[in-house]
């Protein structure tokens, strides 16, 4: 596969008032393959997924440095809509979050309000196809006017996905995604991430660093806020080239 | 020593709240025993007849609902825009919001006949002396205290419950949500009226049942601004007067050439009343309950 840099930052600093988030974060992102984002609590993992959609705008107080580039264009550029940049840079959450609505009117939101679907017959065909491509269709097919929150907690989490990729976006966030769920669930999830590499660019943030190893193409290792390292995932497992990430995946700390 | 005292303040704080359960009771069983017997479908139904002497309560019922209604209609929306810009869009250390919230805290406090000056001062003469020296040259259409002075005079007076219970209810929806939302491109626009609001529902309805009970029990604000005394017909435009059953009340006790006469009456009339302000309490309880059990799910 040719690498070609979907999302590149460039000596990216982020503050929350006083203190300071990410420290000077110079990384290239790769289309169409899975980055994972691992490091201890607090490290900025978080933020720096949070600051690829700009959804850290809504924190009051945050302070950003450097540049952000997707597809070559700066984010944080006065000209770019926040707007569309949200829509092409999807996000799922740690903690399912489907609206209380029914199953259908939760895929159908993204589509509505960003009027991308003519008549409610697209609509229909959007909804059926996203959730097929979150591999729930066969389960929900049947309760699409049911109540989202009446579905389990995997089928939450993909019902969440789905509603993200209902918005065609180019980019998937998953901010943990599956921390909150039992192993079969979360196996269906990981499943998923690998089918949608082949069509997105996928940024996973990871407390868990077999899932980093299953999923992911390249690996990112945080750690108070610096990129200690940014590899192909085998290489950053078996010979990692910094200390701090060797003693970090051998368990020495964090 | 030290058991003494104890027990000394539990039987205190005893007495005293048998001393206030106990008012109610009495307020309520007067009310209910004496109000009972003069009380009928035909009292509910009709005008007052014989200089207040007889008849029913019709029009007085009738011109509370109007001006609850009206009220509402002014005070919902109004209420509704002021808890949006203060629960989504105010920075809560913004001095705008501080001025707002202490606004809101305040208006809150206001005894109810200065809100009833008001009234009169602001929108009988100003406005609606405005209205008519500019439109009517001079004729005296809107200067005058109406229906639609006294709901907007309402409206002011009870803006502040709507404003709290619906800001509230719009914090309650998780930030879970409004991320969601936002993430999928919406705007926060778009969040608020997909989103939030619709998840806030019962929280306007609460709000607008207690700011209805509370305009209902009301006198002062509408004794300058548009209640009768009598009226042979029913209000039909905005700027005719109305009978309003506070009011009516006021006018049974202190006007009445027969007080004894008018004691059944007004005791009915003031149990339906009552009842009236505790059936719209119970509604706006019972719908909170329901909007909890059904976040909670």
């Amino acid at each position: 596969m040719e690498r070609s840099v979907k999302i590149r930052t460039t000596d990216l600093n982020c503050f929350y008032g006083e203190t300071r988030a990410l420290d000077g974060i110079t990384a290239e992102l790769v289309r169409h393959s899975v980055t994972a984002l691992i490091g201890p609590s607090g490290c900025g993992k978080s933020s720096f997924l949070r600051v690829l959609n700009r959804m850290n705008d809504l924190i009051p107080d945050t302070r950003l440095e450097g540049r952000i580039e997707i597809d070559g264009e700066d984010i944080y550029a006065e000209a770019t809509d926040v707007i569309d940049l949200r829509r092409r840079v999807g996000m799922i959450f740690q903690k399912s979050n489907p609206f209380p609505m029914s199953v259908y009117d939760n895929v159908a939101y993204g589509v509505r309000v960003n009027d991308l679907a003519r008549n409610s017959k697209e609509i229909d065909r959007i909804v059926e196809s996203t959730l097929q491509s979150a591999a729930l269709w066969d389960e929900v097919k049947d309760r699409l006017g049911k109540s989202a929150l009446s579905l389990s907690g995997g089928q939450q989490q993909r019902l969440c996905i789905a509603r993200a990729l209902a918005v065609r976006p180019e980019i998937l966030l998953m901010d943990e995604p599956a921390s909150a769920l039992d192993p079969i669930s979360t196996a269906k999830i990981e499943e998923l991430i690998y089918e949608l590499k082949r069509d997105y660019t996928i940024v996973i943030v990871t407390h868990n660093m077999q899932q980093a190893a299953r999923v992911s193409d390249e690996t990112a290792f945080f750690l108070s806020g610096r990129l200690v390292e940014l590899s192909d995932t085998k290489q950053l497992f078996t010979m990692p080239s910094e200390r701090e990430t060797e003693d970090y995946i051998t368990g020495r700390f964090g | 020593m030290k058991g003494t005292l104890d027990r000394t303040v539990v039987g205190l704080s005893l007495t005293a709240t048998i001393i206030i359960v106990l008012m109610l009771l009495i307020i309520l069983v007067n009310v209910a025993i004496n109000g009972w017997a003069r009380l009928s479908i035909e009292f509910l139904t009709t005008a007052p007849q014989n200089g207040m002497n007889g008849g029913g309560i019709f029009p007085a019922i009738y011109g509370t609902v109007l001006l609850v209604l009206l009220m509402s209609i002014a005070a919902v929306p109004f209420g509704v825009l002021v808890a949006i810009y203060l629960a989504e869009y105010a920075r809560t250390e913004s001095y705008l919001y501080k001025v707002t919230r202490l606004a809101v805290n305040n208006l809150a406090g206001v005894p109810s006949i200065v809100f009833g000056l008001f009234g009169l001062g602001f929108f009988i003469q100003t406005i609606g002396g405005g209205l008519d020296d500019g439109f009517y040259g001079g004729q005296v259409v809107f200067g005058q205290p109406s229906i639609m002075w006294a709901s907007l005079t309402m409206a002011v007076l009870t803006l502040p419950v709507v404003i709290v219970t619906v800001e509230e209810s719009f914090r309650s929806v998780p930030r879970e949500y409004r991320e969601a939302s936002l993430a999928l491109g919406a705007t926060r626009l778009q969040t608020i009226f997909r989103v939030v609001l619709p998840q806030s529902w019962a929280g306007v309805m609460t709000g607008t049942i207690l700011a209805v009970s509370r305009g209902a029990g009301e006198v002062a604000p509408v004794l300058f601004t548009g209640a009768a005394f009598f009226l042979p017909y029913l209000p039909t435009r905005p700027n005719d007067q109305f009978m309003q059953l506070g009011y009516h009340v006021y006018v049974l006790s202190t006007q009445s050439p027969d007080v004894e006469a008018t004691k059944p009456l007004l005791y009915s009339t003031v149990l339906v009343l009552l009842v009236l302000t505790f059936l719209l309490n119970i509604t706006a309880v019972l719908i909170r309950k329901r909007m909890r059990a059904w976040n909670a799910a």
